[in-house]
């Protein structure tokens, strides 16, 4: 059906408790599709329901309160900060609570081990036929790579959408899978949409681990026509990638393709023809919805395209090399970006273990210190990534790498960079810091799964 | 009279420390590392009162997430004003 009222579109989802209702995260913060949505199904009694996000943010208020409330009984999701992160952390949730990697959780939908009953899809532009799109419209997002495997997978696909075109919309989302088409008056804030963090780092310990990084990129051995490189949107990321470009343009290298998240200085890139490809699952600032518009080499992928670790053909399996961050680093090289080191959820994998996984060189970018508490810790309090997919650790006071890798180990040695054991590393950081005493977990309140839909961890509540 | 001192600020990875007048040697500790650093914080503090020849007063320490010369420095400051105010 086609409607303006969420409750007649409401009434004929045939909506039972316990069903597994999916959302995306491409309007991040500027979402008002998941509250508008999970309200109504809170006001009708629903309950038990198994939230299946791939993403949320602070703005997702009405998703705590119907964990508290019961409407939602267990959580799926790739990444979580914001009330949600805080009301499972206090061990509000009734059921399961689970962290998925991007592409393990296009694995999962696909393969239909998470079978989605509701999708309900914001989706910025929808044409008459019912194809939706992420590029145009009121609320422009870019990408919907997040979306494409539960729209095609799910039993009921609704698109929802504050833009209904007369024209018709070649996008990601095939009217084909599209069930239903709702039609709101807003869908979410573009002021929330993209996101406010997409600076350069000014600081200059940032800047001295971005060099860094970048000359171990040099000298990687990858650096070549051809290359291909990842990196996110974080403020050393950002910088990585701008000297990575004028690094191509020096030696008049051409990189094949950069993936995944999608920002201004990836599409500069483009532009001065230092890149064939950007394979785009989401946008990450208003240049790359723009660029998505007017650039032929720049192709939204979905997620399942970009990491599912069962397609064969998956962008990342020919990826190079990928910038990753860290919460906190073991001696092991695991990695954290779920928790801090104290048990607060900050975040989760999204794509962080799948690219880890795939890629030929993983770089982790961080400082050795944030206020006091350092990176480099004896035990984790929660392991997103495995230490053996992770090649070096990048910090202001030296790089280490994995001792699986001394063929890199010893090409940054030979180039004179500033190679350092990881044990080095860190009693460097505690002889400024301290060393911590060992963080007391609480109750587990859910677990980490890895893109294969392992169990890569449990995650823990604060103690006390 | 205006008794009590102020040093630092409330900027991550500073510390606000306030002195107040007081019978004996309290020392009251905020931190938002507090897991893993609170005793190595407490220590700190109270050694470089000891080092100061501080024998009476009112610590009150809201650390975020200072390092150690941070917190000593914001310290000994408080210290030295306060003299400068109970003495001088």
């Amino acid at each position: 059906m086609r409607t303006d009222d969420l409750e007649a579109l409401l009434d004929v989802l045939e909506l039972r408790d316990g069903m597994r209702v999916s959302f995306h995260h491409h309007l991040r913060n500027g979402d008002a599709v998941m509250n508008e949505v999970l309200a109504a199904l809170r006001r009708r009694g629903l309950k038990d329901l198994h939230l299946y996000a791939s993403a949320l943010f602070p703005v997702h208020t009405e998703a705590a309160a119907c964990i508290e409330e019961g409407t939602i009984r267990h959580v799926t999701t790739n990444y979580v900060n914001g009330p949600v992160a805080e009301e499972i952390a206090r061990g509000k949730l009734r059921g399961e609570f689970t962290m998925q990697t991007h592409g393990g959780r296009a694995r999962a939908v696909l393969q239909g081990e998470n079978a989605i009953d509701v999708a309900f899809l914001a989706t910025p532009a929808v044409d008459a036929e019912g194809n939706g799109s992420g590029i145009y419209g009121a609320a422009a997002c870019g990408s919907l790579g997040y979306a494409v495997e539960d729209h095609a997978c799910a039993k009921r696909s609704v698109l929802i959408t504050d833009s209904l075109e007369d024209f018709p919309v070649p996008g990601q989302l095939s009217a084909s899978h599209t069930d239903h088409v709702l039609r709101l008056p807003s869908i979410g804030d573009p002021g929330g949409i993209v996101s406010g963090t997409l600076e350069v780092t000014r600081d200059p310990l940032g800047l001295k681990i971005a060099r860094m990084a970048t000359e171990v990129i040099r000298h990687s051995g990858l650096l070549r026509n051809g290359v291909s490189f990842q990196s996110g949107a974080g403020g050393i990321s950002l910088a990585i990638t701008e000297q990575f470009n004028d690094m191509l343009a020096a030696t008049g290298t051409q990189a094949s393709f950069f993936s995944g998240g999608i920002a201004a200085p990836h599409v500069k890139a483009l532009e001065r023809n230092l890149v064939e490809k950007l394979y785009d699952v989401q946008c990450f600032d208003e240049e790359a919805i723009g660029s998505l518009q007017r650039n032929t080499g720049h192709i939204p992928i979905s997620a399942g395209d970009y990491a599912d670790p069962t397609n064969a053909s998956r962008v990342i399996k020919d990826l190079d090399i990928v910038i990753l961050g860290a919460s906190e680093v073991d001696t092991g090289f695991n990695v954290n970006v779920t928790t801090d080191s104290y048990g607060n959820l900050i975040g989760g994998s999204g794509g962080h273990s799948d690219t880890a996984e795939d890629s030929k060189l993983a770089i982790i970018v961080a400082p050795l210190f944030r206020g006091r508490t350092p990176l480099i810790q004896e035990r984790l309090f929660t392991k997103t990534t495995s230490g053996e997919h992770i090649d070096c650790l990048v910090s202001e006071r030296g790089i280490a790498v994995h001792p699986a890798n001394d063929k890199l180990a010893g090409r940054l040695k030979a180039a004179g960079l500033p190679v350092v054991d990881i044990e080095t590393l860190m009693q460097s950081a505690h002889a400024y810091t301290g060393r911590p005493k060992p963080i007391t977990r609480g109750d587990a309140i859910g677990i980490v799964e890895g893109r294969r839909g392992d169990v890569q961890d449990t995650l823990y509540r604060k103690a006390g | 009279m205006k008794e009590t001192v102020t040093t630092g600020s409330l900027e991550s990875s500073d510390c606000l420390i306030r002195l107040e007048p007081s019978e004996q040697l309290e020392i009251d500790l905020e931190t938002d590392v507090h897991e893993a650093f609170y005793e190595h914080i407490h220590t700190l503090i109270s050694d470089t009162l000891e080092e100061m020849g501080v024998q009476s007063v009112y610590v009150r320490c809201k650390d975020q997430g200072a390092l150690d010369f941070t917190i000593r420095a914001r310290l000994i400051a408080a210290i030295e004003r306060y003299r400068e105010l109970h003495d001088g």
